[in-house]
């Protein structure tokens, strides 16, 4: 072998372990060097330097980062410990600047050196930037790591319109991204066709007519001309047919190549990727190459599943047990929340290709399967994917399907004889080496030992083998593969409150009236709750249940309440809390004005903001201030805004009749009295009130919980809208025409939204899980429902409505504001409280 | 009882299931933890998360949940429960006639930063 000159320095030569560097921290350089852990942990001294200056991450998931939905830390592969764990030396934010191969070493940017027996090149690759005029300009980013979505993220923040170039996955991944985040967005992409490389014709029309109504304005066979700056910061994109955009900021997204510089210079073989073997080695015997930056016979791969394969091979070679790699079909999902979408293989058709289609228009559904040679070649499903997982399968063995062909397109079930109806049977049907999570490349055979070796629940399976827990695309799966592996004994149906127990929500609720249960420890005893005293997400659940149920009655308690609802003020990240004041309707006045400049003053809150409910928010109070803060408040007059509770929050208003020249109504004095008779109601989740005095809306009534639009004729009555991250109009309930009439059937509406919502389920989708029909019937079938219900919100309104922070000013409570003692180290006195 | 431990209140002054604080002047304040069993433990109050206040968390068995971002850390060892990574220092606590004491030397653990 060729080993360093180094090593025969060493005494012990028979420890010393091989040195195994490894250039690049992402996806292909860390599960490679798992997947080699898992076969010998003692065989090599493991070193792996990282360009950026932090752990390893599942770059797939960026995209929901920058959606939103998912934060960074929950996107981490391996932290900080697993490095450590294994005795890995982690460079990050370091990287490796040549390859020397006759000495065997590699010099990072810093001008560290570091020797190595086996080197691994693990470098990705990089986006492709076009050569247009003003490409360099600022504002012009690519979609690559975390760094770009920090920029992305920081341009939202300041709103403006968003240029994305190139219609591909990362492209609208990324325009899905920066439209969650507020900017208006417009794709422009040189083909006709959106995606073409995955979707056929028909499949990228559904696609493209789906992102245009959800605001994106897509651009297909736009050809960039340039990007036009101003100041040194990219305008306007202009495109070769003359048309032009303006962009705040240009998102360069039309494709990657392989980065293989280092290789190149480096005098290893590369072609478009860094050549290799099918065991993964380059043309130097001491180097390997695996992921992004490789091209294998042929073939270089920009998706994720491919990675998976080509490290196993890797590490079988490594450790001395090749079994070699050779090549992948690749599938493609769209991360995109509300889009279902999945293609693979070859759909081009060609020369004995024949399509089969099936279109199911009312549903939205396209599928398209290709068949040559009575064998699957390419699938393309929009809408209903349901069945991708088994059409790859097929695809990947290649199996003949002539005796399944013509219920092929039905999918896995029909195709089957109608025996797999059962989606769990249908799941049974798959081969051990079927993938069940794209994420993190976990096979059915691996989930299944998995669960064998003890994981019994879906929360162990994602901890325990990683399936289902990132993007939860294949939770159904893995559900399944629960309830086949541990013989039925999971349950399906609803799915359970929490780990705590086998009831569901509405198991839970309509067992407290049956079985007259009033006190949470009765509760758990009765419904044989599985851990002591229940856990962070059943406690509060159960308090509310219990408080709704019984009004007047049931003792609320303080050990089941978010902190927010236990302090009556709302936590910030630094510890310290906010405080808003109610301002019945929007409405305010010098006194309480002067109050709230004192307050600020006074307690020295280092900002002071305007809210979107119409009300102020005095930042930075510590909990022990908060009594004395309320107290002043309490003295002009001003009660808690609940501001921080699962309850009414607000009613926003527009000045109305009273002084707008449109105005139909009164609708600050119907907001007013709306407030007045809310106030201080507990809910599943928190509550937003609007009225507009006319369908100009300025109150943005059709985006709240409750909304009114007052009209010539009397009032609209809207519900069920959303104005967070999936944002979700209004659905009409009724039109009214007396002020009495608007607040009957605001108080009953509230008290079915009580009585019936999940804990924690906003109105938006309490209604679309059960139909905005059911809360009409719910309302409106019986001619006394309304009067039932507001009879019943009222009576419990009579026992809600004292101003918490009067009762904690006067003491109550005072525990949950004051230290235990103060310690002070030095002369170690206490105070008496 | 008095040298090594700290006495640092009767056992009433924390109802079962909640937590107080004690500031420690020039150091890490501490969250003093009263399970619904009735098991007293002190863990320095900052989330190895993001440093969430753990005395406002909702306690649980012997877990507290942080209100920042509801990392489930044990009150026994102070490591983070589930897939999340990370541990808060806990401080040797005791109760004996009804008076809480922490371990003088572990209360002035670490200097706040």
């Amino acid at each position: 072998m060729n080993a360093p000159s180094t090593l025969m320095d060493k005494d012990n030569t028979a420890a010393v372990k091989e040195r195994l560097v490894v250039i690049g921290n992402g996806m292909a350089g860390c599960r490679a060097v798992e997947e080699i852990l898992a076969r010998d942990p003692a065989r090599f001294d493991v070193t792996i330097f990282g360009a950026e200056p932090r752990v390893n991450y599942n770059r797939i998931m960026l995209s929901p980062v920058l959606a939103g939905e998912k934060a960074f830390e929950d996107i981490v592969i391996n932290g900080d410990d697993w490095y450590a764990d294994n005795a890995i030396t982690l460079v990050s934010g370091d990287p490796i600047v040549s390859i020397d191969r006759a000495t065997q070493t590699v010099l990072a940017k810093s001008g560290r050196v570091e020797p190595y027996d086996r080197l691994l090149i693990a470098t990705g690759s990089d986006p492709f930037i076009i050569p247009v005029p003003g490409k360099d300009l600022a504002g012009v980013v690519t979609f690559r790591d975390l760094d770009d979505v920090d920029k992305m993220l920081t341009a939202a923040e300041k709103g403006g319109s968003a240029v994305v170039i190139g219609g591909g996955l990362l492209g609208l991944e990324a325009a899905h991204g920066l439209s969650l985040r507020g900017m208006k967005v417009t794709v422009v992409h040189l083909m006709p066709t959106l995606m073409e490389r995955q979707l056929d014709e028909a499949a990228g029309y559904l696609l493209k007519t789906e992102l245009e109504r959800r605001g994106q304005t897509i651009v297909t066979g736009g050809d960039t001309a340039e990007i036009v700056g101003r100041d040194g910061h990219v305008s306007t994109v202009r495109l070769k047919d003359g048309r032009t955009f303006d962009a705040d900021i240009v998102v360069m997204a039309v494709g990657i190549r392989p980065g293989t510089t280092l290789a190149k210079s480096a005098g290893i073989e590369v072609e478009r990727g860094i050549v290799v073997d099918d065991h993964m080695v380059t043309s130097d015997p001491a180097i390997m190459a695996v992921g992004e930056c490789v091209q294998h016979r042929g073939a270089c791969y920009g998706l994720v599943a491919p990675l998976w394969d080509m490290c196993r091979a890797l590490a079988d070679a490594a450790c001395e047990s090749p079994s070699g790699y050779e090549g992948s079909v690749t599938s493609t999902k769209l991360k995109v929340s509300g889009i279902d979408l999945f293609s693979a293989g070859d759909f081009s058709g060609g020369d004995g290709a024949e399509d089969i289609v099936m279109r199911d228009a009312a549903r939205g559904v396209y599928k398209r399967v290709v068949v040559k040679d009575n064998r699957l070649v390419g699938a393309v499903l929009y809408g209903d994917t349901a069945d991708g997982s088994w059409y790859f399968d097929l695809l990947k063995k290649g199996e003949d399907i002539s005796d399944i062909r013509e219920a092929l397109i039905f999918g896995q079930a029909f195709a089957s004889g109608g025996a797999l109806l059962d989606p769990n049977a249908a799941v049974a049907a798959l081969s051990d080496d079927a993938e069940i999570c794209g994420c993190n490349g976990v096979s059915k055979g691996k989930v299944i030992e998995t669960i064998n070796a003890g994981a019994c629940s879906l929360d162990a399976v994602r901890s325990t083998c990683k399936a289902s827990a990132s993007c939860g695309s294949c939770t159904g799966l893995v559900e399944s593969l629960l309830a086949l592996t541990l013989g039925g004994e999971v349950q399906s149906g609803p799915k359970t409150m929490c780990k705590c127990t086998s009831f569901s929500h509405d198991d839970v609720r309509r067992l407290i009236g049956e079985k007259n249960l009033r006190a949470i420890p009765q509760l758990m005893q009765e419904l044989h709750w599985t851990t002591p005293d229940g856990c962070s997400s059943c406690r509060p659940a159960l308090n509310y249940y219990l408080l709704c149920a019984w009004p007047g009655e049931y003792e609320d308690d303080q050990k089941s309440r978010f902190v927010n609802e236990r302090l009556h003020a709302n936590i910030q990240k630094d510890g310290t809390y906010s405080v808003v004041p109610r301002m019945w309707g929007g409405l305010t006045n010098p006194r309480e004005l002067r109050a709230i400049a004192d307050v600020v003053e006074k307690f020295n809150a280092p900002m002071v903001k305007v809210t979107g409910g119409q009300r102020l928010d005095i930042f930075g109070i510590k909990k022990e201030d908060l009594p004395a803060v309320w107290a002043d408040l309490n003295a002009a007059g001003m009660v808690s805004g609940h501001a921080y509770g699962k309850s009414l929050r607000t009613v926003k208003t527009c000045v109305g009749s009273e002084w707008c020249r449109f105005g139909t109504q009164d609708s600050t004095g119907l907001g007013v009295k709306l407030e007045r008779m809310t106030w201080g109601s507990w809910m599943p989740h928190k509550f937003k009130i609007a009225v507009s005095g006319c369908p100009r809306n300025c109150a943005e009534a059709t985006i709240k919980d409750f909304g009114v639009v007052c009209v010539d004729s009397g009032y609209e009555l809207h519900v069920g809208g959303n104005g967070g991250i999936k944002v979700r109009a209004t659905d009409l309930l009724c039109k009214v025409s007396t002020e009495a009439e608007v607040m009957d059937v605001c108080a009953a509406f509230i008290q079915l939204y009580r009585e019936q919502a999940h804990y924690l389920e906003r109105t938006a989708p309490w209604i679309e899980r059960v139909g905005l029909d059911h809360v009409k019937a719910g309302l409106f079938d019986d001619a006394d429902s309304v009067k039932r219900l507001a009879a019943r919100f009222r009576y419990s309104q009579t026992f809600c409505q004292d101003d918490p922070w009067a009762e904690r000013v006067a003491g109550k409570d005072a525990d949950l504001h004051q230290h235990l003692a103060e310690v002070r180290p030095l002369s170690i006195t206490e105070y008496a409280q | 009882m008095i040298g090594d431990w700290l006495d640092i209140g009767s056992v009433d002054q924390i109802t079962p299931g909640t937590a107080r604080t004690l500031p420690v002047v020039g150091f890490d304040e501490i969250a003093v933890f009263r399970t619904q069993k009735n098991e007293f433990y002190a863990l320095v109050n900052k989330c190895p998360h993001k440093q969430g206040p753990l005395s406002q968390g909702i306690v649980h068995d012997n877990v507290v949940t942080c209100p920042l971002h509801n990392w489930n850390i044990s009150l026994k060892t102070g490591e983070a429960l589930g897939e999340d990574k990370g541990c808060v220092p806990t401080i040797p606590m005791k109760v004996d006639a009804g008076r809480m004491y922490l371990l003088r030397s572990a209360v002035v653990g670490k200097r706040a930063a």
